[in-house]
């Protein structure tokens, strides 16, 4: 009786429930990157991008975990599965894999991870004398209308640039004689 | 788990997983998705930092959402131009897009 007590702690469901989302994160990750049929690449960054919101949710701040979901995965993995609908047929062979280059990537990324992960931990990292404790979603919208109004200007023209920038790209590569 | 040390390794681990698949995929889309890998790591450190470190914990928020807005611009120039590169050589193998090489 005692162990189910303490099993169903809050403080112990936190604990299984971040090591739940970071393995779903990495897996998701580990699928994105690994398999060499393309879709299965998608659906894998959308289980990743998933377990990032749900890190997110973890660091205090569901609003941007909610934005996480309906950006990425909402909008950005939707498109890339338009791109391939409208590229690469998925019945065709696919091309071998080189092992050279695989095991070269590997070490690329085995380096940066050591050189991050030293950093990380040779680092004293030293909390703000002064911190305030405003989460709420309210400072966040006076913030983004006050203080960072013109990143947030800057930030709807670029996507405003993108979009007609993207149209135009598609578009005249339909019309030109290939 | 409540450590800043952990969420930072988890975004160095995304981001190494981001950049052996840049390297290792040779289909234009791979390396797209490899790169919002990199891009989703960028946010946590972000996210981490503010959660642990900032005085003020709203800014890094409002970076995130910043990041998340320029990775959505980025992947709809990229994904036009896969999509023109693709109408032009029937292929969106990077080994082929070769036509300005010397």
């Amino acid at each position: 009786m005692n162990s189910v007590q303490s099993l169903i702690q809050p403080q112990f469901l936190a604990q299984v429930g971040f090591v739940g989302i970071v393995a779903l994160t990495f897996a998701g990750a580990l699928i994105a990157v690994f398999p060499r049929n393309i879709l299965y690449n998608v659906l894998g960054l959308i289980v990743c991008l998933t377990g990032v919101a749900g890190i997110f949710v973890y660091l205090g701040s569901p609003f941007v975990a909610l934005m996480e979901l309906l950006i990425y995965v909402g909008a950005i993995c939707i498109s890339i599965i338009f791109a391939i609908m409208l590229s690469r047929p998925l019945h065709l062979s696919l091309p071998k894999r080189r092992l050279p280059k695989v095991g070269l990537a590997m070490g690329v990324g085995a380096v940066v991870f050591i050189a991050l992960s030293t950093i990380i931990f040779r680092t004293a990292w030293e909390p703000a004398l002064v911190r305030s404790d405003d989460w709420s979603v309210t400072t966040l919208g006076k913030y983004l209308l006050t203080r960072y109004d013109l990143v947030f200007e800057a930030i709807s023209l670029v996507l405003l640039v993108a979009i007609l920038g993207a149209i135009v790209i598609s578009g005249y590569a339909r019309r030109s004689p290939s | 788990m409540n450590s800043l040390y952990t969420y930072l390794f988890i975004a160095a681990l995304l981001f190494s997983l981001g950049i052996f698949g840049v390297f290792q995929r040779r289909s234009l889309i791979g390396m797209l998705i490899a790169i919002e890998l990199m891009l989703n790591a960028a946010s946590i450190n972000f996210m981490a930092f503010n959660r642990f470190l900032a005085p003020d914990p709203i800014v890094g928020q409002i970076y995130t959402l910043f990041i998340m807005g320029i990775a959505a611009a980025e992947a709809a120039i990229a994904l036009s131009i896969i999509v023109a590169v693709f109408r032009r050589l029937r292929s969106i193998n990077i080994e082929r897009a070769q036509e300005l090489r010397g």
